[in-house]
C-alpha cells in the first residue's frame, strides 16, 4: 500500500473541481439577490446554499429528508434542501434562514425566543423556515396541518413544549370547525 | 409549592442566579448566525470519506486502493496498514482509569482492548473505520470510497451479551483472550440473612434495550495547520476539548503545547461527544501529513452506526421484603454490552449499580456486574450513563413487589423512600471514585408528597375501575432515582479583565446548548457585581485556559459554576484593592459596584479606565494584572434525585400506547436559572419518553444495523410529548458554595420506569408483566397474546 500525497504544491487559484457530472447552468434568487452560477448535477440544495453561497444557517440533520434542519422555503413552499437538487433550482427563489430578520427578529423567530423554543440552536432554523410557511400563509392553518408540519422536524433537545407554543404564537390556527375565516 | 433553605448569607443575596433570565445566546442561533463545526471554512479545505466495515466479524484478506488513489479529487488515501506506528491506537485514558479506591476495595476485572485508528488486519462491528479517503470535496471522497476492493473472510458473529459469556461462545475479537471486558462485586450487609428473613422474595429480570444520543448536529472535526506556527488548530464539536488535546498529541506523537482545541457551538452532546472515537485523531492525522485543512462531519448513518450506542443492559434481580413491603436486601447480577471493545472502562456499568437502590434505605446489597464483548458498536455514556437502566429495573421491581403484596405501589416505596432524617446517608458501597457512598441532602418521600397533590390517585383508581368496564385501560407509574452529580477531579476557570473593560469568563466546560453564556454568566455578574451585558464567556477552548475537563456527568454547573464563582470573587477583590492603591485609600473604602468602581471622595471609574490609569501608574502590587484564575475540585458528589409519574391509557387492539398525563418533581439544589433548568429537564424527559416507547437500535442475528437511518430509528417528535408539569423542592447541597446540583441527565432517567409500570398497571387485568423497552405496539401486542396463550392453556 502507497500513500499518495498532494505532491504538486497548489495553484494560486483553485481550480474547478474535477467532476464526473455534467455542469449546469443556474439562474435564482436567494434572499432577494439574485445568484448566477454554474453547479454540478448532482449538487445538494444544501451544499449550494452551505458551501458555495456560505449560508450556514441552513442544517444538515440526516440527508435522508427525516430530521427537518434542512429545511427552507423554495418559491414558499417548505421543501428539504438535502433532497433538493441546486440544478432543478433555476428561476425559483429560495428562502433561507438569513434571509428572515431585518434589524430585529421575524415573528417566528422571536416566538421561539419568547417560548425557549431552542437549546442548541441547530434544528431551530429548519423549525423556523417551516412555521414562517404556515405564518406566511393567508388562510388559517388546521390542527392537523399544524401538527404535520411539526412533525416533520427534530429537535433532540427542548422536549418540543417551548416549540409547540412558538408556533401557535405565531401561526393562525382554525378553529375547531374550520369556520375561522368566515 | 417548595421547601427551600438557603446556605447563603443574608448579607450576600444573589441578584441574578435564581431568575429565570432569557438567554442571551437564542439571537444568534435564531438568525442562522450560529457557528457549528461544519461551519468553519477556510480555503481549500479537503474532506474525509471513510470505508467502514460492511461484516460485524470478518478478516482481511486483501485490499486494494489503487483504483481509489486514481479517482478524481483524491489526495489521499489512508489504509490500517500505513497507519501501524504512525497513529497510536486510541484508549480513552481518562474514562477507563479505575480509582485506587476501587482498586484496593473492589478488585474489579477492567480489560482494555485499544482501538487502531484504521483496522488492518480484523473488523468486528458493522462500521468500524477501514480506509480513510481524503478528497477535495465530500461527493468526490464518497466516489472513491465506491473504488476499494477488499477481499473478507467472514468470522463467526455474537451480538447478544449473555450468549456471548457462553464458554462456547465466539470470541467478538479474536485478540482478546474471552468476550468479558468488565467483572465486578460489592457488596454490603447480609443477603443470604436477608433472603432467609424475608417475607417475600421476588426473582425477576429486567432489560433496557440500546438506544442512542443522537444529537441534531453529528460529530465533525476540522484540523489545520496554523500557518505561523506551525501548531495543530482544530475545532472540534466535543464535549471534552482538553482530553481532545491531549489524546491527539499522545496518539500523533506531538506536545500538548502544539495543539488547540476549540469547540465553536456545539449541536447537542448527550455524552456521545464526550467519549473520543478513532475519527478525531485521524483527522487531524490528515491535516499534519498533507499540511491542509482537512474536515469531516459524520453523515447521519455514521451517526446511528459508528458513533457511540449505549443502555443496553439486563439486570437480574432478587428482592428480599418483609411483608410491608420493606426492603431487606437486594442482589443484581448485571450484564452490560460492551460492544466491540471495552472503551469507557467501569462508568457506565459501575454507575448503574451504585443508582440501582438509590433513593431506598437497603441493609443488605449483593451487586455483580460483568460486561460483555459483542461484535456489535462500543456503548459508552449516554444522559444518564447506567441511571435509566437502573432505575428500570429497580422501579419495575417494586412495582412487582407491589403486586405480590397486594398493595399500592406508592406505600411500598414511601417506607422504603430515605428521608432528611437520613442524610447524609452512606449506603455501605464504594462510588465511582472508591470513597464511601454518601447521599449528601434530600428528602424523597416530600418528593413523593408533591407527586401524591399533583396526581390524585385515589381519583384516578375510581375512574380506572371504571373505564375498564367499558375495555379503556388505563394506568398510573412511577419512576423515582437519585444522580449522584459534579463529577470531579475538577473544573477551572479564569476571570479577566480586558483593555475594554469587559470580564472574559473562561471555562474548561464548553456548552452543547445548555446555555452557558447566559447562566455561567449570572453566576459571574453576582459574583463580580458586574452587569451581564459586560462579562464574556468562552468555554471550552484549550488556547485560552490550558487546564479543564468538560461538560460531562451532570457536572458544569457544580464545578464550572463554582469555579467561575471562585475566580470571580477573587477578580472583585483584586479591582477594589488595585483601584485603593492608585487612589492612595484603605480597600475598604472602594466598592465595585454593578460594574463601576465607587472610591470613597472620588469620581466612580468604569473598568476600562481603572485598567488605563493602572497600566500608566507605577505601582509595586504584583497581583494588579486583573485576573483570577481557579480550581473547584468537588469535595463529594452533590446528588440530585427526580420522581416522575405517567398516566397512560393503552389501546389492546393496537397495542398503542398514548400519554395522558406527565408529572416530573426533580431537586437539585439551588437553580441558577430556572427557565434553563425547565428546558433541561423537560429536553432529557423526552429522550426518556423516546427510550420508553419508540427507540430501538437494533441489530439482526448477523450483526447487520437493522436502524441505520431516522426512518427506521424512531425519534420522538413534537406528537410523542404530552404536556408535562413540573414540580421542584429544593435541598441546596454543602458540597459548594453555591448550593447547586446537576441536573442535566435526570429527566432521561425517570421515563422508561414511569411508562413501563404505567403500561403493565393499565394492563393489569390481563395479567402481563413488562420486562424490557420499548413498550411499542409490537411489544404490548405481543405481551397481550402471551398473556391469553397463558390463560386459555391453564396458566397463571
Amino acid at each position: 500500500m502507497t500513500i499518495k500525497k498532494a505532491a504538486a504544491p497548489r495553484s494560486p487559484v483553485t481550480p474547478r473541481l474535477v467532476e464526473p457530472t455534467a455542469w449546469r447552468h443556474v439562474d435564482l434568487e436567494v434572499n432577494g439577490s439574485t445568484v448566477s452560477t454554474e453547479v454540478e448535477s448532482r449538487l445538494l440544495l444544501s451544499d449550494f446554499l452551505r458551501e458555495r453561497l456560505a449560508l450556514t444557517g441552513t442544517h444538515v440533520g440526516c440527508e435522508q429528508g427525516a430530521c427537518g434542519a434542512c429545511t427552507v422555503l423554495l418559491d414558499g413552499r417548505a421543501v428539504r434542501s438535502c433532497l433538493t437538487l441546486a440544478a432543478a433550482c433555476t428561476g425559483r427563489e429560495v428562502r433561507t434562514i438569513e434571509g428572515l430578520a431585518e434589524d430585529s427578529l421575524h415573528p417566528v423567530q422571536q416566538a421561539f425566543h419568547d417560548h425557549h423554543g431552542l437549546q442548541c440552536g441547530f434544528c431551530t432554523p429548519g423549525f423556523v423556515m417551516s412555521i414562517t410557511e404556515l405564518h406566511e400563509r393567508e388562510e388559517p392553518v388546521s390542527e392537523d396541518e399544524l401538527m404535520d408540519q411539526l412533525c416533520g422536524n427534530i429537535c433532540r433537545c427542548t422536549g418540543y413544549r417551548g416549540i409547540e407554543r412558538a408556533a401557535r404564537q405565531s401561526v393562525r390556527v382554525a378553529t375547531e370547525g374550520g369556520a375561522d375565516d368566515e | 409549592m417548595s421547601e427551600s433553605t438557603s446556605t447563603r448569607e443574608a448579607t450576600e443575596a444573589p441578584r441574578l442566579v435564581g431568575q429565570p433570565i432569557p438567554r442571551v445566546e437564542d439571537d444568534r442561533l435564531l438568525r442562522g448566525q450560529g457557528r457549528f463545526v461544519d461551519d468553519v471554512t477556510l480555503p481549500d479545505a479537503l474532506h474525509i470519506a471513510f470505508l467502514r466495515s460492511p461484516h460485524a466479524h470478518a478478516r482481511i484478506r486483501s485490499l486494494d486502493t489503487s483504483a481509489a488513489e486514481s479517482a478524481p479529487g483524491v489526495v489521499a488515501v489512508y489504509d490500517g496498514r500505513s497507519l501501524l506506528g504512525v497513529v497510536e491506537p486510541l484508549v480513552n485514558i481518562e474514562e477507563v482509569r479505575v480509582p485506587p479506591g476501587l482498586i484496593e476495595g473492589v478488585a474489579p476485572i477492567v480489560k482494555i482492548q485499544p482501538m487502531p485508528p484504521l483496522a488492518h488486519d480484523e473488523v468486528n462491528y458493522v462500521g468500524q473505520p477501514m480506509v480513510m479517503v481524503v478528497a477535495e470535496s465530500r461527493y468526490l471522497a464518497e466516489d472513491a470510497v465506491e473504488e476499494i476492493l477488499v477481499d473478507y473472510e467472514p468470522l463467526p458473529v455474537v451480538t447478544d451479551p449473555e450468549r456471548a459469556l457462553d464458554p462456547d461462545s465466539p470470541l467478538a475479537l479474536l485478540e482478546a483472550d474471552d468476550n468479558v471486558g468488565l467483572q465486578a462485586h460489592i457488596s454490603t450487609g447480609d443477603m443470604e440473612a436477608a433472603i432467609a428473613g424475608a417475607h417475600v422474595v421476588l426473582e425477576e429480570t429486567f432489560a433496557s434495550q440500546r438506544y442512542v444520543p443522537s444529537p441534531m448536529e453529528t460529530r465533525g472535526v476540522v484540523a489545520s495547520i496554523d500557518p505561523f506556527s506551525a501548531r495543530l488548530q482544530m475545532w472540534s464539536n466535543t464535549q471534552t476539548p482538553h482530553r481532545v488535546r491531549d489524546h491527539v498529541a499522545h496518539a500523533l506523537g506531538i506536545s500538548t503545547d502544539d495543539v488547540t482545541v476549540t469547540t465553536p457551538d456545539v449541536g447537542g452532546g448527550f455524552g456521545q461527544k464526550g467519549i473520543l472515537i478513532v475519527e478525531e485523531i485521524l483527522v487531524p492525522f490528515a491535516a499534519r501529513d498533507l499540511g491542509r485543512t482537512v474536515r469531516w462531519q459524520a453523515d447521519r448513518t455514521e451517526n446511528l452506526v459508528a458513533d457511540t450506542h449505549a443502555r443496553e443492559q439486563i439486570h437480574h434481580l432478587t428482592i428480599a421484603a418483609d411483608a410491608d413491603g420493606r426492603l431487606l436486601g437486594v442482589r443484581d447480577r448485571c450484564i452490560t454490552n460492551m460492544g466491540c471493545r471495552n472503551v469507557v472502562g467501569l462508568v457506565v456499568a459501575y454507575n448503574a449499580l451504585v443508582h440501582l437502590t438509590g433513593p431506598y434505605r437497603v441493609p443488605a446489597l449483593d451487586l455483580e456486574l460483568v460486561g460483555s464483548l459483542t461484535n456489535t458498536m462500543f456503548t459508552a455514556p449516554y444522559r444518564g450513563a447506567g441511571r435509566p437502566e437502573a432505575a428500570f429495573a429497580m422501579e419495575r421491581a417494586m412495582d412487582r413487589l407491589a403486586v405480590r403484596l397486594g398493595k399500592d405501589p406508592a406505600e411500598v416505596r414511601r417506607i422504603n423512600l430515605l428521608t432528611e432524617e437520613d442524610m447524609p446517608y452512606f449506603s455501605g458501597l464504594l462510588d465511582r471514585r472508591g470513597l464511601p457512598q454518601e447521599i449528601d441532602t434530600g428528602d424523597y418521600v416530600k418528593m413523593l408528597d408533591m407527586v401524591e397533590e399533583m396526581i390524585d390517585f385515589p381519583t384516578f383508581r375510581e375512574e380506572q375501575a371504571r373505564l375498564r368496564g367499558s375495555g379503556v385501560h388505563r394506568g398510573v407509574g412511577l419512576g423515582m432515582y437519585i444522580e449522584m452529580s459534579g463529577l470531579g477531579p475538577f473544573e477551572s476557570a479564569r476571570a479577566t479583565v480586558l483593555p475594554s473593560g469587559t470580564v472574559r469568563v473562561s471555562t474548561g466546560s464548553p456548552s452543547q446548548g445548555q446555555g452557558h453564556a447566559t447562566s455561567f454568566v449570572q453566576v459571574a455578574a453576582d459574583a463580580l457585581d458586574v452587569p451581564m451585558d459586560d462579562i464574556e464567556l468562552v468555554g471550552g477552548d484549550t488556547y485560552n485556559l490550558q487546564y479543564g475537563v468538560g461538560t460531562i456527568a451532570s457536572r458544569a454547573m457544580v464545578t464550572a459554576g463554582n469555579a467561575i464563582d471562585m475566580a470571580c470573587r477573587e477578580l472583585h477583590t483584586q479591582i477594589e484593592r488595585a483601584a485603593a492603591g492608585l487612589h492612595g485609600v484603605a480597600p475598604e473604602d472602594v466598592a465595585l459596584q454593578a460594574g463601576k468602581v465607587v472610591v470613597a471622595g472620588a469620581a466612580s471609574m468604569t473598568l476600562a479606565e481603572l485598567v488605563r490609569a493602572l497600566t500608566r501608574s507605577p505601582s509595586d502590587d504584583p497581583s494588579a494584572g486583573l485576573s483570577a484564575h481557579a480550581y473547584f475540585r468537588p469535595p463529594n458528589y452533590a446528588t440530585s434525585s427526580g420522581l416522575h409519574a405517567a398516566v397512560v391509557e393503552v389501546d389492546t387492539a393496537t397495542g398503542a400506547t398514548s400519554i395522558l398525563d406527565y408529572v416530573v418533581v426533580h431537586e437539585a439544589g439551588n437553580i441558577v436559572n430556572p427557565t434553563i433548568a425547565d428546558g433541561q429537564i423537560l429536553g432529557g424527559a423526552v429522550q426518556g419518553i423516546g427510550g420508553a416507547l419508540l427507540e430501538h437500535l437494533q441489530y439482526d442475528a448477523n450483526g447487520q444495523p437493522t436502524t441505520a437511518t431516522y426512518m427506521d430509528y424512531l425519534m420522538p417528535t413534537v406528537e410523542t410529548v404530552p404536556e408535562i408539569r413540573l414540580g421542584e423542592v429544593f435541598y441546596p447541597t454543602p458540597t459548594n458554595r453555591l448550593g447547586v446540583k446537576g441536573l442535566g441527565e435526570g429527566g432521561a432517567v425517570g421515563p422508561q420506569a414511569a411508562i413501563a409500570n404505567a403500561v403493565e398497571d393499565a394492563l393489569r387485568p390481563h395479567g402481563v408483566v413488562v420486562r424490557s423497552t420499548p413498550v411499542n405496539p409490537d411489544h404490548i401486542r405481543r405481551l397481550l397474546r402471551e398473556s391469553a396463550a397463558a390463560t386459555t392453556s391453564g396458566g397463571e
